[in-house]
């Protein structure tokens, strides 16, 4: 009876009603789709490396080695020889590895040396493996493979050809560029929503190819002296003092009759170094050249990925990496890792349910206000009440149903909006942002803030009630407005 | 509450339950405010129908609070059916009141957001014990009681589009469904004109006759008074109004 009167009395007062649900509504969505997309942030942000049992690296922090073999931050301070490599991959306990040679990149994006198992064996997500929007994985020494937002940031093709550049420049030429190399893009990457669409895979011989021939970290071309020729590949290399180079900026020159430039002579001027030009002498050859030629065998890699035979070798053989008495090695457990990074990067996400926690509470005075400021134009409802038999806990009891009611009916519209935003922005936040946000029953922590925003909107039922019990004490049968 | 509502039943069996009311020594005072009521005596047979006048002030509210079992006397005791009220605990008052008291206010009588029919039926609806004195369905006996006050018609309509007068028959229809033993009324018929004042009364007489219940009326218009059995002038009986009086 209690309940059809505190449901009739919301109803009676619609606005009001309306507006308090809606702002607990409003709140515990909002508190709810924090949590999803803090939980989405976090498998998204764990799901970066899936499947890969240990991370290889010179000696040196977990995070440092996290950050440039995973996310391709930083750098290495170290390579690792190639028979480190070896050594470790015909380990019993390692099922397979992947090689990562860092350090190259083109336009601002980093450039991977790898073999085919990163394509076999790299994990993300829940099951992601490495597919191909188009084209496929590099085989030949100058194939490159492209993630998706290079592709689509630089508007890349299967069969653009890429200039790859030392050093790890986000500017558009890099530090020095590798231009020599004619690599040619043979697959875009299907998106990952990891640091793998902005990256660019190579061979392992394609970054010894980059390097061919540099001596002291510098090219021969440098050491010649010369700048870097347009087009690597395109054009053939001009002849030493032969014909003129392309214009450069691409201007083309005044046609005869037509207005003169702005400023003359200012267009078109010559490159003063054009005539000291030295084309690369390898050049020719070095487009030749083929994976196996002895000369881009790798020797160094910056790390690598293993998996084990069984999961449960991996802490033994992490021990035995570790203490690797021919070379200094670190090895790290991703998850681990993964885990320390979030918590350390994680005061973000605190900072977001903080303030949803806020915004519940606003939404549950919200009620309190609404309730409270009721109460004077409902006396007379109150003495009626009286009047026919109800008890103050009666009037107690119908108010704190009331709070009671607002905050379950204000709980469930807000997890239905959640839920139905989620539904709807699922798609889109995905195809963005990467962010992949799972549909899935209310969590422990979801169902726990229900519960404190339940319990919390009783509680504060009890204080106007506890004013409208104090009234009806006073009041009696007789109202006084 | 039908737990605490079971008990209630003894008072009617008591044997000195002769008199509706009895009031001795009574003294009464809002919190900290000065003495309202001062009664030495008071009493009112059963099936009497009694008309209690004074001006404002003279406390006839508080007086009608005290006996309905809402507001507790300072001293002295009130018998209401033979039930010694204020040695009830205040939820036992509340049983007590929902299931042997009728009460009409002066106006404003209905909860807006109840259909006519529930505002009939709600101290059936709230007490079991009150329930238990209606018998067979509940609506229909609303129904019943709504057409001998001649509000048939209007049973199904919202509450806010009643008149005043209409309003009130359907709160005195309230207050005599399940026939409690006494129906208090405070100046009910304040806010009506002549005409219908004179249809309300004699419809309330003939249902309290019908119910068999006591009905104790307060007004301040003594032109009511001869439809009475019997008057009664607060200011002689409460000496603490004479004091109060300008």
């Amino acid at each position: 009876m209690l309940l059809s009167l505190a449901a009739r009395s919301l109803r009676n007062r619609l606005l009001t009603t309306a507006l308090t649900l809606a702002s607990i509504a409003l709140s515990v969505a909002l508190l709810v789709g924090v949590e999803n997309v803090r939980t989405g942030m976090r498998e998204s942000f764990s799901g970066t490396v899936r499947g890969t049992d240990l991370i290889v690296g010179a000696r040196g922090g977990t995070i440092q080695l996290l950050l440039y073999s995973v996310f391709g931050l930083g750098s290495p301070v170290q390579n690792i020889s190639i028979e480190t490599y070896e050594r470790w991959r015909e380990h019993g306990a390692v099922a397979w590895t992947i090689p990562y040679a860092l350090g190259d990149s083109h336009r601002g994006f980093r450039v991977v040396g790898t073999d085919e198992n990163f394509y076999e064996h790299y994990r993300f997500r829940r099951d992601g493996r490495v597919t191909f929007a188009e084209g496929r994985a590099p085989s030949e020494l100058y194939d490159v493979a492209i993630g998706s937002e290079v592709a689509s940031r630089l508007g890349y093709g299967v069969g653009d050809p890429v200039e790859v550049t030392h050093g790890l420049s986000t500017s558009a030429g890099g530090i020095m560029n590798h231009d020599e190399q004619p690599f040619r893009v043979v697959g875009i990457i299907a998106p990952t929503f990891t640091p793998i669409d902005r990256s660019l895979y190579i061979t392992l011989e394609g970054i010894e190819a980059v390097h061919l021939g540099w001596e002291g970290g510098v090219p021969p071309s440098v050491m010649a002296g010369a700048g870097p020729p347009t087009m690597p590949g395109a054009t053939p290399p001009p002849m030493p003092g032969a014909t003129p180079p392309p214009m450069p900026g691409g201007t083309p020159p005044p046609m005869p009759g037509a207005m003169p430039p702005v400023m003359p002579g200012a267009s078109a001027p010559p490159m003063p170094d054009v005539a000291d030009r030295v084309p690369v002498p390898e050049a020719d050859e070095l487009r030749r050249i083929t994976r196996d030629d002895p000369r881009v065998q790798p020797t160094q890699l910056t790390s690598f990925f293993l998996g084990t035979k069984s999961r449960f070798e991996t802490l033994r053989l992490q021990r035995e990496i570790n203490v690797d008495e021919q070379e200094a090695l670190s090895a790290i457990i991703p998850g681990v890792a993964l885990g320390e990074m979030w918590r350390t990067i994680g005061y973000a996400e605190r900072g977001l349910i903080a303030v949803s926690v806020f915004v519940v509470v606003v939404g549950l005075l919200g009620m309190l206000v609404s309730l409270y400021s009721s109460l004077n134009a409902r006396r007379r409802e109150m003495a009626i009440l009286r009047a026919v038999g109800a008890g103050p806990q009666k009037i107690v009891g119908l108010l704190v149903l009331e709070s009671g009611m607002l905050s379950v009916l204000g709980a469930v519209i807000g997890v239905a909006v959640t839920y139905l935003l989620l539904f709807l922005a699922q798609g889109p936040v995905e195809s963005r942002w990467g962010l992949y946000l799972p549909i899935q029953f209310l969590g422990r922590t979801e169902l726990t803030y229900i519960a404190l925003v339940i319990v919390g909107g009783v509680l504060i039922g009890f204080i106007p009630a506890y004013r409208a019990y104090r009234n009806s004490l006073a009041d009696g049968l007789s109202i006084r407005l | 509450m039908t737990t605490t509502a079971r008990p209630m039943s003894s008072p009617d069996a008591t044997p000195d339950a002769s008199d509706a009311v009895a009031i001795a020594d009574l003294r009464f005072a809002y919190r900290t405010g000065p003495p309202v009521l001062d009664i030495a005596a008071m009493r009112i047979a059963r099936r009497e129908r009694v008309f209690l006048y004074g001006p404002s002030g003279s406390g006839k509210t508080t007086l009608l609070g005290v006996l309905a079992g809402v507001l507790v006397p300072r001293e002295g005791t009130v018998r209401v059916l033979g039930e010694e009220l204020g040695r009830l605990t205040s939820s036992r008052r509340d049983a007590f009141r929902a299931q042997h008291i009728g009460y009409i206010f002066q106006m404003f009588n209905l909860i807006p957001y109840l259909s006519v029919v529930d505002n009939i039926t709600l101290p059936c609806r709230l007490d079991a014990g009150r329930r238990a004195r209606v018998r067979g369905d509940l609506d229909q006996a609303a129904v019943a009681l709504a057409a001998r006050l001649e509000i048939e018609e209007l049973i199904r309509s919202p509450v806010t589009d009643l008149s005043v007068g209409q309003q009130q028959r359907v709160a005195a229809a309230r207050a005599l469904l399940g026939a409690p033993e006494l129906v208090v009324a405070d100046e009910p018929t304040s806010a009506l004109d002549a005409d219908r004042r004179q249809r309300f009364l004699e419809l309330l007489f003939q249902s309290c006759e019908e119910a068999g219940s006591t009905l104790i009326f307060v007004s301040h218009d003594r032109s009511l008074e001869p439809l009475f059995d019997r008057a009664i002038s607060l200011p002689d009986v409460n000496r603490a109004a004479v004091s109060t009086r300008v």
